[in-house]
């Protein structure tokens, strides 16, 4: 899907200072070695199996599906992978490509932890130093992911400046990587920023739709209807579609954080409410004023946080094969409930927004028509801050 | 020759950056009139952008300062406008491709030419990006500026080959933001850029003091300060312009050695 310079139709591009060129070129000259060795694929997939625990499983929701009375729903239990989110799955391949090019430090950010904790958790394993910046707010929000970081070995730096969220961490990730190129690769965490990071974090989320596509056809001898995901930068997404794209009865629907409401300025549903613009490395939707200042966004789900979306979701909207809708921080902190109670699985706050949108779905739907909804992560993380929204004060 | 060449015209060339706004748009035009009026040979006016990713703390929260000061693209163009009137050296705007773009890129760049703006610098385009903005440039008269770092090796002739106006020269890796030394072989870079191109380059990032002034000027044909000049602003507010003069003066006369 990505054409020769990194474009997902008018959407991608390299929009950085020249200090970074060299590194994304060399990046990319690794990436396009290192894929089509078979070694190295034989290594990540061990990796997967081994330390990671995939293959995730493909679970009916048996419960969810009687209750909602409509359409069958499936899981895809990406919360759990070791580290409790899909994030590892990218963390490992790009570790594993930066010790392949001799690099010894990974720097990453992180919005709800998850990411810096999955890159925390493969330098250790890779014996890399680790540096994980985070929006000062996201570490009060994520404190126990601030604790399970340190505890990897990595140093977090609460970043201060702008909204001291995702995006201003992303900047500042970006900032030290332009300071200290040689020996650390920046692990971005979703499929955005300059080419080839949207490709590179897609081909190794991708494995959730490979894994997904056949055990659907395995279990159901047929492929779904719908496969709903939740988007920020968007990498859960685009890793639960991939495989299904070229099936065009299936519907691609991502959920996007519209915190208290798409007509609201305290939003982060940028497919909804955005518009085109150029940002951290890349050109694609952005949530931004009439001056192309970038918004101060918001949900309550900090890994979606982010006033951008990756450059192949802007184009899978363009050509309408993806649909993104909004789901309000009430409606995720509902399903975040609802799946607890009726699942017994707490799911992230994230894929609550999936969640929220699957109960609204799914009863549209006849009994005989497929939903799988993928749940990036799971939700321990997010229990004190969902008690704080319900108006009750616990202590971790 | 064009104006920005002018800037080169009479020996090593100063060259100024502020932040549009910080304080107050005001300021900033004294600030520009006290800079061209002791020595400033091209002055680099920045409009402000929300996540200036290629700026180090200082410049960084002037644009904050700016911004919450109310500062838009629409202010700043006044502003030139205003300059313009009395000012007559060189001045290129440097943001952001964001401020361009959604300004939408014609008409940001007619209106630079209408008001007098001589070349746009934008930190996040680099060589292979630059369609979406020189062709335009090209168009209404502008230059749009390169950029080179110390990371760009093999990449310095293909740049300097195309570069217009003049050629940035970025003397460290990581942001903007002052520096005590400066470690990169700058000698054998625009050694590589006088092969390659006849258009005068400008050596900026990490330098504040009229030594290290004179140090860069031996090397290119011109210095370019911001987070010193930006610091001032920081300090005295809506007194900086008389300081920013005097720091000028001081900073001319280094590259003059």
């Amino acid at each position: 899907m990505t054409n020769p310079n990194g474009r997902f139709g008018i959407h991608g591009g390299q929009y950085i200072p020249e200090t970074l060129m060299n590194a994304v070129n060399e990046l990319e000259e690794a990436y396009n070695y290192y894929k089509n060795d078979p070694a190295f694929q034989a290594e990540l997939e061990t990796l997967f199996r081994e330390y990671a625990g995939r293959s995730s499983g493909l679970y009916y929701a048996e419960k969810m599906t009687r209750d909602l009375g409509g359409a069958k729903i499936y899981l895809k239990r990406e919360d759990l992978n070791h580290t409790g989110a899909h994030k590892i799955n990218n963390v490992l391949g790009q570790a594993l490509l930066a010790k392949k090019m001799g690099k010894t430090r990974l720097i990453a950010e992180t919005g709800a932890g998850q990411h810096g904790v999955a890159t925390a958790t493969a330098a250790a394993l890779f014996g890399m130093e680790c540096v994980i910046y985070m929006g000062e707010e996201d570490t009060i929000r994520q404190a126990l992911n601030v604790y399970r970081m340190r505890l990897l070995g990595a140093t977090v730096i609460p970043v201060t400046s702008g909204t001291a969220t995702l995006k201003d961490a992303v900047s500042e990730a970006m900032r030290e990587w332009t300071n200290r190129i040689d020996d650390t690769h920046y692990c971005l965490g979703s499929v955005m920023g300059p080419h080839p990071f949207p490709t590179i974090v897609r081909d190794f989320q991708a494995v959730i739709s490979k894994e997904s596509r056949e055990q659907i056809l395995a279990k159901e001898g047929r492929l779904p209807d719908a496969v709903v995901a939740c988007v920020g930068g968007g990498s859960n997404a685009i890793g639960s579609f991939y495989h299904f794209i070229p099936d065009e009865g299936v519907r691609l629907i991502g959920c996007e954080a519209a915190g208290r409401g798409i007509d609201t300025f305290e939003t982060a549903a940028t497919v909804n409410t955005g518009k085109l613009g150029i940002f951290h490395g890349m050109k694609s939707y952005f949530c931004q004023d009439e001056y192309g200042q970038i918004a101060p966004v918001y949900s309550i789900s900090a890994g979606l946080d982010y006033p951008g979306v990756g450059p192949e979701h802007a184009y899978l909207h363009d050509i309408g094969r993806a649909e993104y809708v909004p789901v309000t921080d009430d409606e995720a902190v509902d399903a975040f409930e609802y799946l607890a109670k009726t699942e017994g699985i707490i799911p992230a706050i994230e894929s609550a927004h999936a969640v929220a949108y699957v109960k609204k779905l799914a009863p549209t739907m006849s009994a005989d028509q497929i939903i799988i909804v993928t749940i990036s992560g799971r939700g321990d993380k997010d229990c004190a801050a969902i008690a704080r929204y319900r108006g009750e004060d616990i202590h971790e | 020759m064009s104006n920005i060449a002018k800037a080169f015209a009479n020996g090593k060339a100063f060259i100024p950056f502020i932040t549009c706004g910080d304080p107050d748009l005001k300021t900033t035009a004294a600030a520009v009139r006290e800079a061209a009026k002791n020595g400033a040979d091209l002055i680099e006016l920045g409009i402000p952008f929300s996540d200036p990713t290629a700026e180090g703390p200082v410049i960084e929260a002037a644009s904050i300062r700016a911004l919450r000061a109310g500062t838009t693209t629409d202010k700043v163009f006044d502003l030139v406008r205003d300059l313009r009137r009395d000012v007559t050296v060189p001045m290129v705007f440097m943001t952001y491709a964001n401020v361009v773009f959604s300004y939408g890129t014609e008409r940001f760049c007619a209106t630079c030419r209408e008001i007098g703006i001589d070349g746009i610098i934008l930190p996040d385009i680099p060589y292979e990006e630059k369609e979406d903005f020189q062709p335009t440039c090209e168009k209404y008269g502008l230059d749009f500026i390169s950029l080179i770092a110390p990371t760009s090796e093999k990449r310095i002739a293909m740049i300097a080959k195309e570069a217009k106006g003049f050629l940035y020269i970025v003397s460290s890796l990581g942001v903007t933001g002052t520096r005590s030394e400066i470690t990169t072989d700058l000698a054998s870079m625009v050694k590589i850029v006088r092969e390659n191109t006849d258009i005068p380059c400008a050596i900026g990032f990490g330098i504040s003091t009229p030594e290290q002034a004179a140090k860069m000027a031996h090397i290119a044909d011109g210095v370019i300060v911001g987070s010193a000049v930006v610091k001032l602003l920081a300090e005295y507010g809506v007194e900086a312009p008389q300081q920013i003069g005097a720091y000028v003066r001081q900073m001319k006369d280094g590259v003059r050695g």
